[in-house]
């Protein structure tokens, strides 16, 4: 139960001015109807899962969208819980399938179908779209009480207090985890538990197809071209070096030394490099007829700029974490990216003056 | 060594603090604890700037220059000639991260 429960008898809400610029400012009309409550269930279909499938694939990004409004899960009464949630189809459906059995309101808002944390982020989760969305849907005329229970990530959009003042409606914030709702409703209490994000072995498995997504068409553009410029060693190098940045290095992420993305991506990209330059530089695969010169050359580039690329890739899968702050990534970028820059341009270069002379000889 | 993550803008004032424990409640790394009169930064390291706390913190006790920690959209907007802390973040574009 509940204890802290706001009915709305104590609110000190906006004042009316506010509320009148507001209204203006959001164009709203104060004269419109409310939208059709709609109505839900926590069931999720093969067509729900499939729709998250093509999410997790980055297919189309703007289609995995729920309609901004208010959704009734079961038989809510006045008195039930109204959960807030974005008009992304992954959170809507993460949110309402953890709430099996419970009888509540779910007010979806406009995030532009972005997930919570994203959106929060961006601010499209933020104070004013649910101000806005509490006023449009008519919310106050439906339930009883004055309580919205917002997804703990959705924080750094939403400014508690602020939406208390200016709409009267006290916000909670749930669990990280919609799986964790069930406990967290019995005693409206989170653990500590609760509360941190993780980032687990299958948390980073999931991003992985919206990587290699990123980089498959580059990945492939090269692969022809080196297969058709140097032969099929070449196009495997590129083919591995897009598969160790976007689904190797998620995978071993806590495993490999040092703490910054760029170094990590360095020490793996040479571990996975190293046995391809070694082959380029003892065997004659690519082309029988170069020097010994012109083979550790060679290896120097298919060192050096595969590594230099995964330690890239590594650096951009910052965005995908739950820990990266703005302030480390910069100096990660101002520390490492003229270093890779380096590491690729001098790798290029090589070539391109191998090629020259293998042009001149022929 | 090879940690960039150690210092963060970051600032707490613990005299404003007036102990709601919202801060607490919104911040998913455990970067502040409970304390006596007034809460305690139990590891600020582990901040990663998301302003959960500062925006949600009645009495401005915390303050973060906050942003999302995406080198994509960094390089992206500095590619572009924009200001690298634009936020001009690709969550929901083709090419963004974001799921």
């Amino acid at each position: 139960m509940n204890n802290d429960r706001d009915t709305g008898s104590c609110c000190s809400s906006d004042s009316g001015k506010d509320t009148s610029c507001f209204i203006t400012m959001v164009g709203l009309d104060r004269n419109i109807s409310p939208p059709e409550i709609r109505k839900t269930t926590s069931v999720i279909t093969f067509s729900d899962r499939f729709d998250h499938i093509l999410a997790r694939c980055g297919v189309k990004r703007e289609k995995h969208i729920v309609s901004p409004g208010i959704y009734e899960l079961g038989n809510p009464t006045p008195d039930s819980s109204v959960f807030v949630s974005a008009n992304y189809t992954l959170s809507f459906d993460a949110l309402r399938n953890s709430l099996a059995g419970i009888d509540c309101y779910i007010l979806v808002i406009d995030t532009k179908g972005i997930n919570v944390w994203c959106a929060a982020g961006k601010g499209t989760f933020g104070t004013d779209e649910i101000i806005y969305r509490i006023k449009w849907s008519g919310l106050d005329q439906i339930i009883n009480h004055r309580n919205l229970i917002l997804p703990q990530l959705s924080a750094p959009g939403v400014s508690a207090h602020d939406v208390k003042r200016r709409s009267g409606f006290k916000v909670e914030y749930g669990p990280v985890r919609a799986e964790d709702l069930p406990q967290y409703l019995r005693t409206h209490t989170a653990t500590a538990e609760m509360r941190r994000i993780r980032f687990t072995f299958k948390d980073r498995l999931v991003l992985t197809p919206v990587e290699l997504v990123h980089v498959i068409k580059p990945t492939l553009l090269a692969a022809i071209i080196l297969y058709l410029l140097v032969g099929p060693f070449a196009a495997l190098i590129a083919v591995v070096t897009a598969f160790t940045g976007t689904v190797l290095f998620p995978a071993l992420l806590p495993f490999i030394p040092t703490h910054d993305f760029s170094t990590k991506g360095l020490i793996l990209g040479g571990i996975v490099t190293i046995p391809f330059a070694v082959v380029v530089a003892t065997n004659s695969m690519i082309n029988s007829a170069m020097s010994p010169l012109e083979n550790i050359l060679t290896a120097l580039s298919a060192f050096l700029i595969p590594t230099a690329v995964i330690a890239y890739i590594a650096l951009n899968f910052t965005g995908c974490t739950t820990y990266t702050s703005r302030t480390g990534v910069k100096k990660e970028i101002f520390r490492y990216v003229p270093l890779m820059a380096l590491m690729g341009g001098l790798g290029l270069l090589v070539l391109i003056i191998l090629g020259i002379s293998l042009i001149e000889v022929i | 060594m090879f940690n960039s993550y150690l210092e963060n803008t970051l600032q707490y004032y613990p005299e404003k603090c007036i102990n709601c424990l919202m801060c607490i409640q919104v911040c998913p790394h455990g970067v502040f604890t409970g304390g006596k009169e007034h809460v305690e930064l139990k590891s600020p390291a582990s901040c990663m700037e998301c302003g959960a706390c500062a925006g949600n913190c009645p009495v401005q006790a915390i303050e973060v220059e906050s942003g999302v920690g995406c080198a994509w959209a960094m390089i992206s907007a500095a590619l572009k000639g924009k200001d690298m802390d634009s936020d001009a973040c690709c969550c929901g574009e083709d090419d963004g991260c974001c799921q």
